[in-house]
C-alpha cells in the first residue's frame, strides 16, 4: 500500500502513539530509538518495500533486514498499521508466550527476516541476500534493505561486510544508518568516533547518502536513488532526533534502554495526539 | 548387522587420508545433486579442500576473504534467499572466533548454515595450540538445533557431508587436517544420529567419535590380548546422540570408555557421561584433552605426549578396568 506523504507522515505520528503504548504496556524496552526511527519506517512500510502484508513469503517481495534489533517496537508498530497482524497483538510486546519477543525472532513471526538483537550482523546477512539475488539467481528488480544503529558501527563484523558488499558491487543492497549520535555510554562521538562517516563508507566502496532522517519525501527519495544505482551498494546516513515527537526524550540517551511510565507515556501520547500543540486530536489529553 | 569394514585397516598398509578430503568430494556430490547449495570459504579454499566445488560451480562459491564473521552471517542471509550454504575455515576461527554469530544468525534463526570446520583436534600437528583447535564439540552441542557431526575417516566424511546438505538444520561437520586411516567401506552405513557397533565385547564398550574411532578399533586387539573383551561403538553424530545404541551397549558390557581428540570438558566424553548419569550410571573413563592446549609437533608425539596413542591407550583401560566393577542391573 502506497500512501502519499502526508499521509505516510500521519502514519509516522500512529506507530509513535504505539510504540510509546506497547513499551508502557511493557514495562520494559528501549524508546529513544524507535521513536526516532518512526518516519523512516512509516515511508519503508507505506512506500519503498515492494512487500505484501498479507502473504509474508512472497517470492517477489523486497526484503528488510532490521539489524539493530532492540529497536524492533518501531517494526513492529510498523507492520501493525501495515497490516502483517492486529494492532491488539502489540500489547503482548515482552510478554511470556508472545509473537513480539524484545529482540525480533523470524520463527516467531511471520514478515522478520531474520534473527537480531547482538549488534553488527545484520548488514552481512542483507548483502548475503543480495548477493544470491545478483549474482547467482539473476534476479534484479527485488532489493534488499537493512537498517543499522550508529553505535552499533562500532562493531567489526559491519565493516568486514561493508568490505564484502563494496568488492562484489551488491547494488541491490540499499543500508540505512540510523545516525542519531547516542548509544548506551554516552554520545558516539565520545564512546568511539565514527566521523568521517561518510568518507569511510566512499573508501569501502558504497554510494552514500546524507538526509534529514524525519523528512518523508527525502527519506523516499534516497531509496529510489539508492535502487537506481547499478555498480555500488548505497548507504544512507539518515540524520535522526533520539526521542523524536516527545520532547522530554529527545536527545537524551538516557532513554535509550527505558520505557514511560504511565505518566509519562500519557505526556508523551497527548504531545503526539495534538502534534506538540499545535494541533487538536480525537482522544487527545487521555 | 557386521558393519562392512575397509579391507586394507588391519593390513601393514592401510588406506590414510585425511577426512577434509572426504569432505571436498561430497560438497561437489552434493553441489551435483542440488543447486541450492553454495559454498564460501574465508581464505582457505584449498585448505578446507573447497576448490573441487568452486571449480565446478565457480558462480555458487563466494571468497569472503578472512573474516570468519562475515562468513556465517552472509551465509545466514544466502539461507534466508533459498540457498543451502556450506562455510569453511579452521575450527579455531569457525566455530572459535564466530560463535555468537552462529548462535544467533543459524542456530535460534533456524537456518541451515553448515559450518566446517577443518583442522580440528590434535591432528593439526606442527601449527600448535592456536590451531589445534579442542573446544568445539563443546561449543557446538550446547547449541539448540545445531546438528554435530565428527566423521570417523575420509570416507564417511564425504556421506556426513551429503547428509547434512539434505538434513535442513543448522549443522557442524568437524574435520582433521592430517592423513587418518580409513576404516569405513563405501557400503558402510551412515546415518545422522547414528551410532555403529564395529566390535562386538561383553566386558567394557569403547565410544570414539572421529578419528579417534580407528585408535580404537587397534586398542580392542590390543585388549584382546590381554584377556579383555572390548565392543567398539562409533559414534560419529554428537549430537543428536543416538541414546539407544549406547545404552543398549552400555547395558550388555556394564562398563564405558569415551575417546576424543578434544576437551573431554563438555566434549563428546561429557555428553556420553551426561547419558549415562541420569540414565544408566556406571563406570566411565573419558579419554581426550583434559583442561590442556596443545602444542606444536608431529600428530603421533603429540597424541603420545597427551596419553592418547594406542599404547597409553590401552595401558590406562587395563588399569581403569582393573579398578572397576561392571554395571549389573
Amino acid at each position: 500500500m502506497k500512501l502519499t506523504v502526508s499521509q505516510i507522515e500521519q502514519k509516522a505520528n500512529d506507530i509513535r502513539e504505539d510504540i510509546i503504548t506497547m513499551l508502557e504496556h511493557a514495562g520494559s524496552g528501549h524508546s529513544a530509538g524507535p521513536l526516532g526511527l518512526a518516519d523512516i519506517f512509516a515511508a519503508l512500510y507505506f512506500s519503498i518495500l515492494n512487500i505484501r502484508p498479507e502473504e509474508p513469503e512472497w517470492e517477489g517481495r523486497d526484503v528488510f533486514f532490521l539489524s539493530n534489533g532492540h529497536t524492533v517496537p518501531v517494526q513492529y508498530a510498523a507492520m501493525a498499521e501495515a497490516g502483517f497482524f492486529d494492532k491488539e497483538e502489540l500489547m503482548t510486546l515482552r510478554q511470556a508466550g508472545s509473537r513480539l519477543q524484545g529482540h525480533p525472532e523470524r520463527e516467531k513471526l511471520p514478515g522478520i527476516e531474520s534473527t537480531s538483537g547482538p549488534l553488527g550482523s545484520g548488514l552481512s546477512q542483507a548483502a548475503g541476500y543480495a548477493y544470491s539475488l545478483q549474482h547467482i539467481d539473476n534476479v534484479h528488480n527485488r532489493f534488499v534493505y537493512v537498517m543499522m544503529g550508529d553505535g552499533e558501527l562500532n562493531e567489526g563484523n559491519i565493516w568486514e561486510a561493508a568490505m564484502f558488499a563494496g568488492k562484489y558491487k551488491l547494488s541491490q543492497l540499499i543500508a540505512f544508518i540510523d545516525r542519531n549520535n547516542i548509544q548506551i555510554d554516552g554520545a558516539t562521538e565520545d564512546v568511539m568516533p565514527l566521523e568521517d562517516l561518510k568518507g569511510k563508507w566512499e573508501s569501502f566502496g558504497w554510494h552514500v547518502l546524507e538526509i534529514d532522517g524525519h523528512n518523508i519525501e527525502s527519506i523516499i527519495d534516497a531509496a529510489s536513488q539508492g535502487r537506481a544505482i547499478t555498480n555500488r551498494p548505497t548507504v544512507i546516513i539518515a540524520h535522526t532526533i533520539p526521542g523524536k515527537g516527545v520532547d522530554f526524550m529527545e536527545y537524551d540517551y538516557k532513554w535509550h534502554g527505558m520505557p514511560p511510565n504511565s505518566e509519562q507515556a500519557a505526556r508523551a501520547l497527548e504531545k503526539l495526539r495534538t502534534l506538540d500543540g499545535k494541533i487538536t486530536h480525537e482522544g487527545a489529553g487521555v | 548387522m557386521t558393519y562392512p569394514m575397509n579391507e586394507s585397516f588391519y593390513s601393514n598398509s592401510p588406506e590414510l587420508e585425511p577426512t577434509r578430503a572426504g569432505f571436498g568430494r561430497g560438497l561437489k556430490a552434493a553441489g551435483e545433486a542440488d543447486d541450492r547449495i553454495v559454498a564460501l570459504c574465508a581464505d582457505l579454499t584449498e585448505s578446507t579442500q573447497m576448490h573441487l566445488f568452486k571449480e565446478a560451480f565457480p558462480k555458487r562459491f563466494v571468497e569472503v576473504g578472512v573474516a570468519e564473521q562475515n562468513l556465517v552471517t552472509v551465509a545466514s542471509g544466502m539461507a534466508r534467499a533459498g540457498k543451502i550454504p556450506f562455510t569453511s575455515s579452521y575450527a579455531a576461527f569457525s566455530p572459535g572466533r564466530n560463535w555468537e554469530q552462529i548462535r544467533t544468525t543459524a542456530s535460534l534463526n533456524n537456518q541451515p548454515v553448515k559450518i566446517i570446520g577443518s583442522h580440528a583436534g590434535v591432528y593439526t600437528g606442527k601449527d600448535g595450540a592456536t590451531h589445534q583447535m579442542l573446544e568445539d564439540i563443546a561449543l557446538m552441542r550446547v547449541l539448540p538445533n545445531m546438528v554435530v557431526v565428527a566423521p570417523g575417516d575420509s570416507v564417511e566424511a564425504e556421506k556426513a557431508t551429503r547428509a547434512i546438505a539434505t538434513n535442513g538444520q543448522p549443522s557442524y561437520l568437524r574435520l582433521a587436517r592430517e592423513k587418518t586411516p580409513v576404516f569405513s567401506a563405501p557400503e558402510s552405513p551412515f546415518e545422522l544420529g547414528k551410532a555403529y557397533i564395529l566390535r562386538e565385547g561383553s566386558s567394557l564398550a569403547l565410544l570414539g567419535t572421529g578419528t579417534m574411532t580407528a585408535k580404537l578399533l587397534k586398542v580392542a586387539e590390543r585388549l584382546a590380548e590381554h584377556g579383555i573383551d572390548a565392543a567398539v561403538v562409533h559414534v560419529p553424530t554428537i549430537k543428536p546422540l543416538d541414546e539407544q545404541t549406547i545404552l543398549n551397549v552400555a547395558r550388555q558390557t556394564g562398563r564405558v570408555v569415551t575417546a576424543e581428540e578434544a576437551q573431554i570438558a563438555g566434549g563428546f566424553g561429557g555428553a556420553v557421561a551426561e547419558l549415562l548419569g541420569e540414565k544408566l550410571p556406571m563406570p566411565v573413563l573419558r579419554l581426550g584433552m583434559k583442561d590442556r592446549f596443545g602444542e606444536s609437533g608431529n600428530p603421533d608425539e603429540l597424541f603420545d605426549m597427551f596419553g592418547l596413542s594406542e599404547e597409553k591407550i590401552t595401558k590406562q583401560i587395563e588399569e581403569w578396568a582393573q579398578q572397576t566393577h561392571r554395571y549389573h542391573q
